[in-house]
């Protein structure tokens, strides 16, 4: 740890009420959709009724003809504008997303043209009467249709595959897996989910003549991508595009990317010379935003007899939908999967091959946890499968298989090196706390005839992939970095930017946290401003549970240096070393003797107003500029659940759930707490309740909450966390990132503890989500199988 | 050829005369019209439940009620909790307190419920709380701090009014 962070923190640690709650509280924040102007045009997107198909004619003059109207806009209106995401690989295959479909539909719901009338009614109205004409042809729709040898999306891949990369080869693994005591030959799946954030995708584009801008509000995590995205897909410099993020009612990894509509309704503002916004409604947001997690996995495995592993061999395939989604490309799931698929466990041997593949099916994006899920999912199916087989205690197995604490830094067969955690110590507590809340006696309670299992996972969770670890991708586009600038006023407040872009992670608490334990001052003297590309001039944004290590991280950079300059000021004021001073509660004073001492309030106004009594202070103004780009690094957890199946209707609940987590040095344990209960909230959702089906056409079969699902506080459990501390000595703050954790173990956790529920059926359930009529078919095809006892 | 209708509403104590489209929704009218953004619409087809607020001391979903259906109702939105510029009310503290909240934009939704459910007096504990709020939508929270908030408020509204 750095010299400062080593001095008692006093803020960092505590759970400090989030700066954000009172204007949420009071209906005053500011989405998008808040934004007043009263004379912007509205926008709504005329979009294929189709999966595939040629669209062979588009006839807007009954639209256009309607009152109110302004304009009704094709592809070829604005130019062909499209959007490219490469990966710098050969096994790479790009594709272009045009901004709106002109010669081919891909997906059902894909935008064709673009409406733009006095009201959203009225929009509404004239989008009904644009009429299309298509020539369909049969949809591609799931992974086995195109590695079958389905039609192509794309000419420029043929076979449908967009990326096909043999991450990892070993030519002992066939052998080694060949003469294993215990070969396992699985298929594990997930199925297609999206992030359905409350606020969904929204955009208000604005000319600014005086600026020469373009102004767009924007629902974004990563404004300055949403720049990029505009800027390249219209050919305008950086500079004349403004993005602003105002309050974002949620992301999870959906507005992470860019979407295609945002850069149209750009496109036509700046085309009209006028306000134009527009706000997806949730039908849109479920059948036409952005998806993922649609995934198998075809593994072998090998564990000698006394339940180590010896080598996995993953096929790894991803239904990416239509296109790759920009600026990430399809890799994303892929690549992470590959690299990632060992976790907290010494694999022995590995080899895996990932594929993304082009379906008739909207773009995935990456969902909180990316590829995580599906990966401990497979992981902890290998591990209670083996420890079934073997007869091994559950968790008996995972602790001989999990990388232990005097192994740290271990490398992996997959080429990472893991810095210190605690994935063995988690696990022993995790036990300790289901024994504490009588988990096993609830487990042994038979007479109401309910079912009642107990499941387990065990991992990891990489965050705040820097440019180092980003740039292994070789995506065209590599994030990683932040920069941070901390500014001082004349009274003494604070200011800080950032280029990540907090969206309910109470960025705005934690970083003033960070910051007023470098300063000495009171975190109600710090304000955070985010989300604008005008106050930063480059960042990345929020997602890939980056922001407080990386953006708090150079936010800490940023004010250590600029107590270094107020000690030098405090020095000369106090005619003290600066290094003998201290800064504390809001003052300077000389170490020692602290009735030597001189306010922050006195010491900024006389930098700005009285500069000709310093001389030793060579700079203008109190300000500087912090950077932070770490390597990335690994957070841990150990997340347990217990479930209830009720044999007669198939329903399964999660009634309880633990967490033992471990992210670092914690800034604040409320926030944490907070993110890892809504992690978990959305990985059950997968692994019970969620699911965006399609009929065999391609039609959207899930396009309201009535069919898709999302759980409510009757479906999710109390939640316990607990919390470990292993600091990270790579960053500046000894904090590790934790956004994405309780997403990614909780599909694992929850089918662990369905099929120890339905041990006595010999589940074996391989897959996510897990519904209710899954469990009544197997229910049926016991008592098949079973020969009843004789009477 | 549109057919507009005068209406008149009161909207947090306030009476308001409106020109209203009849298709117009509650909601639209109170955040166009009125400029009351703070209820939300993360649906608009009756099932997130951000757009909840009190109609008549009912809580409703706005995105389903026409705004030409509430003349001559009182709408009580979350712009009426707290004083303008003053405290915020005990719930809304509560909120804050137990993390109940992360993006905000369900918010609005929950309070309104919680507040009607809050007047009737009721027993308040986790599980029926619970039962309560799973008429509503959160995608960020897990609940639990939902839950915890107005649990915690239920049973201090419950000592002051014995007390
Ligand atoms: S917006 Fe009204 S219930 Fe969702
Ligand atoms: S706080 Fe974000 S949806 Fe509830």
């Amino acid at each position: 740890m750095t010299a400062s962070t080593a001095k008692p923190q006093r803020w960092v640690g505590n759970r400090l009420p989030r700066r954000e709650d009172p204007r949420m509280l009071r209906g005053a924040g500011r989405f998008v959709d808040d934004i007043a102007d009263p004379h912007a045009y509205h926008a709504t997107f005329v979009r294929s009724p189709i999966a595939a198909g040629r669209i062979a004619s588009i006839d807007a003059s009954e639209a256009l003809a309607m009152p109110g109207v302004h304009a009704v806009l094709t592809a070829a209106d604005l130019g062909y504008p499209q959007l490219t995401a490469a990966l710098e690989r050969a096994e790479f295959v790009a594709t272009q997303m045009p901004l709106l479909a002109y010669d081919r539909v891909r997906y059902a719901s894909e935008p064709v043209a673009i409406v733009v009338a006095e009201s959203r009614y009225l929009a509404e109205d004239a989008a009904e009467a644009v009429l299309c004409e298509f020539d369909e042809t049969q949809a591609v729709l799931s992974i086995r249709d195109v590695t079958d040898g389905g039609r192509a999306l794309h000419d420029e891949a043929p076979d449908g595959v967009l990326v096909d990369l043999q991450m990892f080869s070993d030519d002992l693994l066939g052998e080694a897996l060949d003469r294993a005591p215990v070969v396992l030959e699985e298929t594990i799946s997930s199925g297609r989910v999206m992030a359905a954030p409350m606020e969904a995708r929204a955009c208000h584009a604005q000319p600014d003549a005086r600026d020469d801008q373009l102004v767009l509000h924007v629902s974004t995590q990563v404004p300055h991508q949403v720049r990029s995205g505009v800027a390249q897909a219209l050919g305008l410099p950086e500079r004349r595009v403004r993005v602003i993020a105002p309050d974002v009612g949620g992301g999870f990894g959906l507005k992470c990317v860019v979407g295609r509509e945002e850069v149209v309704v750009a496109a036509v503002a700046e085309q009209l010379g006028h306000s134009v916004r527009w706000s997806e409604d949730r039908q849109e947001n479920l059948t036409a935003a952005f998806h993922g997690r649609e995934q198998e996995y075809l593994v072998r495995a090998g564990f000698d007899s006394d339940g180590t592993l010896i080598g996995v061999d993953a096929d790894i395939r991803c239904n990416i939908g239509a296109y790759s989604v920009y600026p990430f490309s399809c890799g994303v799931e892929p690549l992470m999967a590959a690299t990632e698929l060992p976790g907290v466990y010494k694999v022995g041997r590995y080899a895996a091959r990932a594929r993304g593949v082009a379906t008739n099916k909207p773009p995935t994006a990456p969902y909180r946890g990316v590829s995580r899920p599906q990966i401990v999912l497979v992981m902890e199916r290998l591990m209670d499968k083996a420890a079934k087989q073997l007869d091994i205690d559950r968790v008996e197995i995972r602790r001989r298989n999990t990388i232990h604490a005097d192994e740290f830094p271990y490398t992996g067969p997959n080429g990472i090196t893991y810095e210190p955690g605690s994935y063995v110590e988690s696990l022993d507590r995790l036990v300790d706390e289901i024994g504490k809340a009588g988990w096993w006696e609830r487990r042994a309670a038979t007479a109401d005839g309910v079912l009642r299992g107990i499941g387990i996972a065990n991992f990891s969770e990489r965050t705040a992939y820097g440019t180092p670890t980003m740039g292994m991708r070789k995506m065209q586009m590599t994030p990683g970095f932040e920069v941070s600038h901390v500014r001082m006023d004349p009274t003494g407040e604070v200011t800080v930017t950032s280029g990540t872009c907090g969206h309910g992670q109470g960025h705005e608490t934690t970083f003033a946290q960070i910051v007023a334990d470098r300063l000495g001052i009171s975190p109600d003297r710090v304000k955070l401003r985010q989300g604008d590309t005008d106050l930063v001039s480059f960042g990345w944004g929020t997602f890939g549970s980056r922001s407080l290590v990386i953006g708090g991280g150079s936010a800490a950079v940023a004010a250590r240096r600029l107590a270094d300059k107020i000690r030098k000021v405090a020095g000369e004021l106090l005619e003290a070393d600066p290094a003998d001073i201290d800064l504390v509660d809001g003052h300077a004073e000389v170490r020692g003797a602290p009735d030597a001492h001189v306010s922050i309030e006195q010491i900024a106004a006389t930098v700005h107003f009285r500069a000709h009594e310093l001389r030793e202070h060579d700079e203008q103004l109190l300000e500087a500029r912090g950077a932070a780009d770490p390597p990335g690094m690994f957070s841990n957890a150990a997340h347990a659940a217990l479930v209830e199946v009720d044999p007669g209707t198939g329903d399964a609940r999660v009634v309880d759930y633990i967490v033992v987590e471990d992210c670092g040095v914690v800034i604040n344990p409320t926030i944490v707490d907070g993110q890892v209960r809504g992690g978990v909230a959305q990985g059950i959702a997968s692994a019970l309740y969620e699911e965006l089906v399609y009929s065999p056409e391609g039609q959207p079969l899930a396009g309201t909450f009535m069919d898709y699902l999302v759980p409510t506080a009757s479906e999710i459990p109390p939640i316990a966390v607990h919390h470990l501390e292993t600091p990270c000595d790579q960053t500046e703050t000894g904090a590790k990132g934790m956004g994405e954790g309780g997403t990614i173990g909780a599909p694992a956790t929850v089918v662990s503890a369905l099929n120890d529920a339905l041990r006595a059926y010999g589940a074996d359930i391989d897959h996510v989500p897990v519904r209710p009529a899954d469990l009544l078919t197997l229910f049926k095809e016991h008592r098949l199988h079973t020969p009843r006892e004789a009477s | 050829m549109i057919d507009r209708h005068l209406v008149t509403l009161t909207v947090n104590g306030r009476e308001h005369e409106l020109l209203l489209e009849s298709r117009k929704t509650l909601a639209d009218t109170l955040r166009e019209d009125l400029g009351l953004t703070g209820t939300h619409l993360g649906c608009e087809h009756g099932i997130c439940g951000a757009c909840t607020v009190l109609l008549d001391g009912e809580p409703v979903r706005a995105c389903l009620v026409f705004g030409v259906q509430a003349d001559g109702a009182e709408v009580r939105t979350v712009e009426s909790l707290a004083e303008e510029g003053g405290e915020l009310n005990d719930l809304q503290q509560s909120f804050s307190r137990n993390h109940g909240l992360q993006c905000g934009f369900c918010t609005p939704g929950f309070l309104m419920l919680a507040e009607a459910y809050l007047d009737t007096d009721p027993v308040g504990d986790a599980e029926e709380v619970r039962e309560v709020v799973s008429a509503n939508l959160c995608r960020c929270t897990g609940y639990q701090g939902i839950v915890d908030a107005v649990v915690e408020v239920a049973a201090a509204r419950k000592e002051q009014r014995q007390a």
